[in-house]
């Protein structure tokens, strides 16, 4: 499954159309501890979280995630997606909230790993 | 020439929520001063309503109270700010106070938060949501306190629990943080082990007390020529041999 195949069938915003939605997620990870996201998280994971801060894209960059969804509607700074464009990091965003996500994702067939 | 200071520089009152009723602004200078320490910080929950008595207090006893907050980010880390004047820590409390998550306390699942005068006698209730969080991104927190002249710490950087690491994985990049403290939970050399790579920032430690006996169970040592904000500041950047003994 593609980045492109979850943005249409989860209706999510993608807030850097710089970037290509074609990476392949292998995975999900849901976390708001980024400590967490690094120990646990795998490459490839898209990973869903509230968190907006800047740092979430050095996390995702550095642990080679597929992508970020930020739920409840949370949007991230101008800085936040400077960067995420910058480390090739897509970020979309959701009005759900993260139970509701998850399970759709979960239903598409992604699973921890 | 400088001489050293004991500093014991975050200390719980009865204002935070968490904290026993007995951080009366009387108890925690007593107990300060038994111990034979110079300088203390009260940082109480995204407040400062506590300062006063306890400044008043220690002018009495020859301790120096430096007025502070422990303030949370919207990303729940905690934030010490120290200011040089009782003013200075007000107008912080302001800009808090407008950012803090609305809500009221509910007193049963997080106690109470009392205010206090320096007879330990009760002026009211605080029932703002202190044990909440503010919207304000710690960025914009640290140069908050610089703003007002004030001191920026990251608060207890080795407890995951709001602590700075623990919920953004790592100290962002030129956020400007004038210490980073590490909390009576972690020994020095294990701190030195785990967190040597923020060295270049200056170290503190101390009690994070929220009960009379939790004071002093860390504290810093200081090198100054007097027990006072100014000379604390100076300190943190080693000027003329200033410095902070970690």
């Amino acid at each position: 499954m593609d980045l492109h195949e979850i943005v249409s069938s989860l209706s999510l915003e993608v807030t850097t159309p710089e970037l290509s939605l074609t990476r392949e997620v292998t995975g999900g990870y849901v976390s708001d501890l980024l400590s967490d996201v690094m120990g646990n998280s795998h490459a490839g994971n898209i990973w869903i979280t509230l968190q907006i801060h800047l740092n979430i894209i050095a996390v995702a960059s550095l642990k080679e995630l597929s992508g970020i969804i930020l739920v409840n509607n949370r949007k991230p700074d101008a800085d936040t997606l400077k960067k995420a464009v910058a480390e090739n990091i897509p970020v979309m965003t959701s009005s759900l909230p993260t139970f509701e996500l998850v399970g759709r994702l979960y239903a598409l067939g992604l699973r921890c790993r | 020439m400088p001489v050293e200071f004991r500093a014991d520089l975050h200390i719980h009152s009865c204002l935070s929520p968490c904290a026993d009723l007995f951080m009366t602004p009387r108890n925690i200078i007593e107990k300060a001063a038994s111990l034979g320490i110079n300088l203390i910080a009260v940082c109480d929950h995204n407040s400062a309503e506590n300062i006063a008595a306890t400044l008043e207090l220690g002018r009495k006893h020859g301790i120096t109270v430096i007025p502070g907050m422990e303030i949370t980010s919207t990303e729940e880390t905690h934030i010490l700010g120290l200011f040089g004047s009782l003013e200075k820590s007000y107008e912080m409390q302001a800009v808090i106070y407008e950012h803090l998550q609305p809500g009221d306390n509910d007193e049963d699942v997080f106690g109470i938060q009392v205010v206090v005068n320096e007879e330990d006698e009760v002026l009211g209730f605080n029932k703002r949501l202190l044990i909440g969080s503010t919207d304000l991104p710690v960025n914009r927190i640290v140069d908050l306190i610089h703003g007002f002249g004030g001191l920026a710490i990251a608060g207890h950087i080795d407890r995951e629990a709001f602590g700075i690491i623990g919920q953004l994985g790592f100290i962002p990049a030129g956020i400007g943080f004038d210490a980073l403290e590490i909390s009576s939970r972690t020994p020095v050399d294990k701190a030195m082990e785990t967190f040597g790579m923020y060295r270049s920032i200056p170290w503190i430690t101390s009690s994070d007390a929220h009960e009379l006996e939790d004071i002093g169970r860390r504290t810093v040592g200081l090198h100054l020529n007097h027990a006072t904000f100014e000379e604390l500041c100076l300190a943190l950047r080693g000027v003329e041999g200033r410095e902070v003994i970690f």
